[in-house]
């Protein structure tokens, strides 16, 4: 039996400026599982990404298309309302954890706000949630820990704090937005292994935006492939890998190195399939 | 807890003139408008002729130079805190909303500071000591309407760019309303900025203060100030040159001592500077 629909992105059309960065993006994550959102830089993925979060800059407008959360349109949703959503149901891991805490405040503050904010708990209940939080990301010493400022974390620290402070509510859905772009390697793996674990123990959605493809056939359940604004492909993650369908997902997968086929030579995304996926792009802006 | 230099040099020059200020009635040694017609212009007490009663000398009039300064710090010090809370305030504030909601408050304020600012600002404050009379009331309005362009373009400038910081975002998404991201996120993040302002604007304040008094739009002419000291001994600058040296120096270190004082806070409370001196 499959889950529910969680996440319904119904094509979703936004433009920034006056020119189109999302078209006709449509894809579901369901409840307790991964959807992955796989592109190259300028793909647009963390722009849909953002659209769920209600989080589009200044600049961008959405033209047309629905982003529905269980039901609810997050698109129309008042401030308000989003705020009491935000964080407690939909949470971010962020980018780069370098710049995602607040300098100038300590760990303990930032992860008690939402705490209390969202689970009406008081300042000693979510404080020792807190500390729960952070041992549940293996880190050492969590109680002086919260005292600490960002700046005296290491970047996988951050990263893992991170992680805490977004599953702090148990949201029903987590947006990671590339949180393994800004990490080395072996922290990127434990990171990995950190969200997966809390992803099942809390039987999270997961919408897992990221340019790393090795990582998408890992955790995802389904995976969506995006070039220029536009979802390519998306179906379950085994069908994804064993038989791709569009030729620039072939082209993705022949130039990622594998391990378990380490003789490979990798082929460069060629021109003929970039020029093909320009085509179709013009065409469809001229439909529109 | 170790105090740097220059925060100890800031802190105790102003520790010292608050205390001036406060108790000049009991420390001052003479009665600052006392006159002593036998003992005009006498000479520091380290010159020839110079007297232990009078330890910086006496001007025309015979009046105790150091009573006198240390009755001038009152005005100085009342006007530095005053003036510059009060510009810091309205600045601070105005600064705050027009960088962070943008759009037309933006705007409207960015404009106004604009027009502000075209304004000589001596010849302000000149028209409103005109308008409003002399006294130490004026000094502190026309400091404050003059000066708190200087704090809303840099706390606009610098919300602007915390409010495109990656935090702000991870706020937003924990679902904080805009107001405490504002106050709880930004502004924390703004004070260090703040307490350097703060304190370069009390060195201007009292700068600010001498030279209204010097033009004798500060207080009542007969209160003694640093300003109208530096204006009476310019005249008798041959005879008598520590006249108007000694409120000089009284000004240009207590200028000093705010700039220090604004770079020893900051750099003591301020986490990502601390950083650097484990």
């Amino acid at each position: 039996m499959t889950p529910p629909v969680l996440l319904d992105i119904d094509g979703l059309r936004v433009s920034v400026g006056g020119r189109p960065v999302l078209r006709d993006v449509s894809l579901q994550v369901r409840s307790g599982e991964i959807a992955g959102l796989v592109g190259e830089s300028g793909a647009g993925k963390t722009m849909a990404g953002r659209a769920v979060l209600g989080l589009l800059p200044d600049a961008a407008r959405v033209l047309s298309g629905e982003i529905r959360f269980d039901g609810t349109d997050l698109l129309s949703l008042k401030a308000r309302a989003r705020e009491a959503l935000l964080g407690r149901d939909i949470a971010l891991i962020p980018q780069n954890p370098m710049t995602a805490l607040n300098p100038v405040a300590r760990i303990g503050t930032q992860i008690v706000d939402g705490l209390r904010m969202h689970l009406g708990l008081d300042r000693n209940g979510a404080r020792a949630r807190a500390v729960e939080l952070l041992q549940a990301v293996h880190l050492p010493d969590p109680e002086s820990l919260l005292r600490r400022f960002p700046h005296e974390l290491s970047g996988g620290m951050r990263q893992r704090v991170l992680i805490a402070s977004a599953f702090s509510c148990r949201p029903r859905l987590v947006i990671a937005d590339e949180p393994t772009t800004a990490l080395d390697v072996t922290v990127q793996k434990q990171c990995l292994r950190l969200i997966r674990e809390l992803q099942r123990q809390h039987a999270t959605a997961v919408l897992f935006v990221t340019h790393d493809l090795g990582v998408v056939a890992k955790l995802c359940d389904s995976v969506a492939v995006m070039h220029g604004g536009r979802i390519l492909e998306f179906r379950s993650g085994d069908d994804i890998f064993r038989a791709p369908r569009h030729p620039y997902t072939r082209a993705l997968l022949a130039a990622t190195p594998r391990f378990d086929r380490p003789g490979d030579t990798l082929v460069p995304v060629s021109a003929e399939v970039l020029a093909r996926l320009q085509e179709e792009v013009d065409v469809y802006d001229a439909a529109h | 807890m170790r105090v740097s230099p220059k925060l100890g040099f800031g802190l105790g020059v102003y520790l010292g003139l608050v205390l001036l200020a406060f108790g000049a009635h009991w420390i001052a040694p003479h009665d600052p408008l006392e006159q002593d017609l036998l003992n005009t212009f006498a000479p520091p007490a380290w010159r020839d002729g110079g007297t232990s009663t009078f330890w910086l000398g006496t001007d025309s009039l015979g009046r105790d130079i150091l009573s006198r300064l240390i009755h001038g710090s009152r005005v100085a010090v009342t006007v530095a805190l005053i003036a510059a809370t009060c510009a810091g305030i309205l600045g601070t504030v105005l600064g705050l909303c027009a960088g962070y909601f943008g759009g037309w408050v933006d705007t409207v304020v960015s404009r106004i500071v604009d027009v502000w600012m075209a304004f000589p600002p001596v010849l302000l404050s000149i028209v409103l000591a005109a308008v409003l009379g002399a006294g130490l009331h004026t000094v502190v309005i026309a400091i404050v309407v003059i000066d708190w362009t200087r704090f809303c373009r840099v706390v606009r400038a610098e919300v602007m760019v915390q409010k495109s910081r990656d935090y702000v975002t991870s706020a937003l998404t924990i679902g904080l309303s805009p107001w405490r991201i504002l106050t709880g996120e930004v502004v924390p993040n703004v004070v260090p900025l703040l307490i350097t302002l703060f304190t370069l604007e009390m060195g201007i304040a009292i700068v600010v203060e001498a030279v209204l008094s010097f033009a004798g739009l500060s207080v009542a002419n007969d209160d003694a100030t640093w300003g109208s000291m530096i204006q009476e001994g310019r005249q008798f600058v041959r005879q008598a040159w520590w006249l108007m040296v000694a409120p000089m120096v009284c000004i240009v270190l207590s200028v000093l001592a705010a700039n220090a004082l604004g770079d020893g806070l900051r750099e003591r409370f301020d986490p990502l500077l601390r950083r650097e001196r484990p």
